[in-house]
């Protein structure tokens, strides 16, 4: 239900009202930015677990004969990689080979798919693939319908009684007696599922998760977390004006013989090369930086932090191909002032092997 | 840890949320627990250069937590003493002391007079409450 200024509200909202969360408009929604803090529920997901509501994402149906076809043709990842019980990440592309949204589809059965989309995104994403809809495929906005729970660290599968599987895969499941689709998928680089419940039960399964001593978290720990691992944030670094291959995300693109929506573009940019690429990189002074900061060797900041992991500035930016090399330094202006950072491997922050 | 919220009636208030400790021709500057509040956990503290001037009203720093920066806003004009290097090392000091451990500079006034400008505690909470 849109509220009086517009944005709508998850089925969750009275509960994170009630535990004092800072509210804020994220995409159209009323959306908890933070409880406690972003520091320390960043570091319960890093060593702990910690419960999100993300029931703000946009999910859609494609049922039918034909859903698989109608799917292969706007989407850059080969949907025969996976069978029923996984799910992929993958890219709506537009005809210039940019990103329409980024996603990830779960195939229920070989009729019948599952997009979890960005909430930015879901209205747009939905008349996309409506407008290209084939004879035989239905293809169904089922948003309101489900609350979505990600529940992620370390101690996340323990905290919630739930058994190791592997990731992307998904499987029905219960948590303290609530019916739920277990998602083996998450947003953190750590170790977690992404709980589906009806819309009606989603207060209930996030009560009982909070009770199992799981820490609730805002958008500003899943911002902080994400860009330490550098998943993209789509409307940062990724956007129907970046092509898959300049952000670093050829891997998701099932170029040989495909062809999806912008196939031949994206092999055409692969095969000469990008420009600019998404580089991360690590601050080698004191200083923040921000999206829409200019990097002085060309390009700008998509995504900036602190990060709570090391301590320092990070961020993503698209640089010149030539300088993406661990240790190439690059100046970044930060409200005037240059600043250095370090280019980094992807990720940013990785865990420690014991 | 927090602190929990309070403004001292001994301290002077700007409007944009920042507090000075009059001692003579001296003062010392820091921001308010709403204005902390209001930003987060603080991970960033970029302090003037001793011996700068800092004019009333205007910027003469700038604190960042994770989401946001703001400019730190002078009350009062003057000729800087110090910078607390405590809150350049650890910024959360602002977040558990704001009116304490938290200061953030010390200023040499070079109009006192200004001070009469400025807010006492009644006047700034009252101001918090229209904000609110």
């Amino acid at each position: 239900m849109p509220t009086e200024a517009g944005l709508h509200r998850t089925p969750l909202y009275e509960h994170h009202v009630e535990l004092g969360a800072r509210m804020v408009p994220f995409a159209g929604w009323e959306m908890p930015v933070q409880y406690e803090g972003v520091i320390p529920e960043h570091l319960a997901v890093r060593r702990d677990a910690g419960a999100f509501d993300v029931s703000h994402m946009g999910e859609i149906d494609v049922e039918g004969p034909r859903a698989r076809e109608l799917l292969d043709s706007l989407l850059s990842n080969d949907l025969g990689r996976i069978d029923t019980g996984q799910a992929q990440y993958t890219l709506l592309t537009n005809e210039r080979g940019g990103i329409v949204d980024d996603l990830i589809v779960y195939q229920l059965d070989p009729c019948r798919f599952f997009l979890i989309v960005n909430a930015s995104n879901a209205d747009a994403d939905f008349d996309w693939i409506r407008e290209r809809e084939l004879r035989g495929s239905d293809v169904r906005d089922v948003s309101d319908e489900y609350g979505l729970i990600a529940v992620q660290g370390p101690r996340s599968l323990e905290r919630l009684g739930l058994e190791e599987a592997p990731a992307f895969t998904f499987a029905e499941g219960e948590i303290d007696g609530i019916a739920c689709m277990v998602n083996r998928t998450g947003y953190t680089g750590e170790k977690g599922v992404e709980l589906m419940v009806m819309a009606d039960e989603a207060g209930e399964l996030w009560e009982r998760v909070l009770a199992r001593g799981v820490k609730p978290c805002g958008l500003g720990a899943r911002d902080t977390l994400r860009l330490e691992v550098c998943y993209p944030l789509h409307g940062n670094d990724i956007t129907p004006d970046t092509d898959a291959i300049s952000a670093g995300l050829g891997w998701v693109c099932a170029l040989d013989g495909r062809d999806f929506t912008g196939a031949d573009e994206l092999r055409r940019i692969k095969e000469q090369g990008p420009e600019q690429r998404l580089a991360a990189f690590v601050m080698e002074e004191k200083a923040i930086p921000r999206q829409g900061m200019p990097i002085a060797e060309g390009g700008e900041v998509t995504s900036g932090t602190h990060s709570p992991m090391l301590d320092r500035g990070i961020g993503m930016g698209y640089v010149p191909a030539e300088l993406v090399q661990p240790g190439e330094e690059i100046t970044i202006d930060v409200r005037g002032k240059p600043r250095t950072a370090k280019i980094v491997p992807k990720p940013i922050y990785k865990r420690e092997e014991h | 840890m927090a602190a929990s919220e309070s403004y001292p009636e001994e301290l002077r208030y700007h409007s944009e949320h920042d507090w000075a400790r009059i001692e003579g021709d001296e003062a010392t500057l820091g921001i308010t627990w709403y204005a902390q509040d209001s930003l987060g956990e603080l991970v960033h503290y970029e302090p003037p250069d001793v011996g700068a001037t800092v004019d009333k009203d205007t910027a003469y720093g700038e604190a960042e937590s994770v989401k946001a920066v703001s400019d730190l806003v002078a009350p009062l004009s003057g000729e800087v003493l110090a910078v607390n290097q405590k809150v350049v090392d650890e910024p959360e000091t602002v977040n558990e002391d704001p009116y304490g451990e938290g200061w953030l500079i010390r200023v040499r006034l070079t109009n006192p007079s200004e001070v009469d400008d400025l807010l006492d505690a009644a006047a700034y909470k009252r101001l918090l409450e229209e904000l609110a």
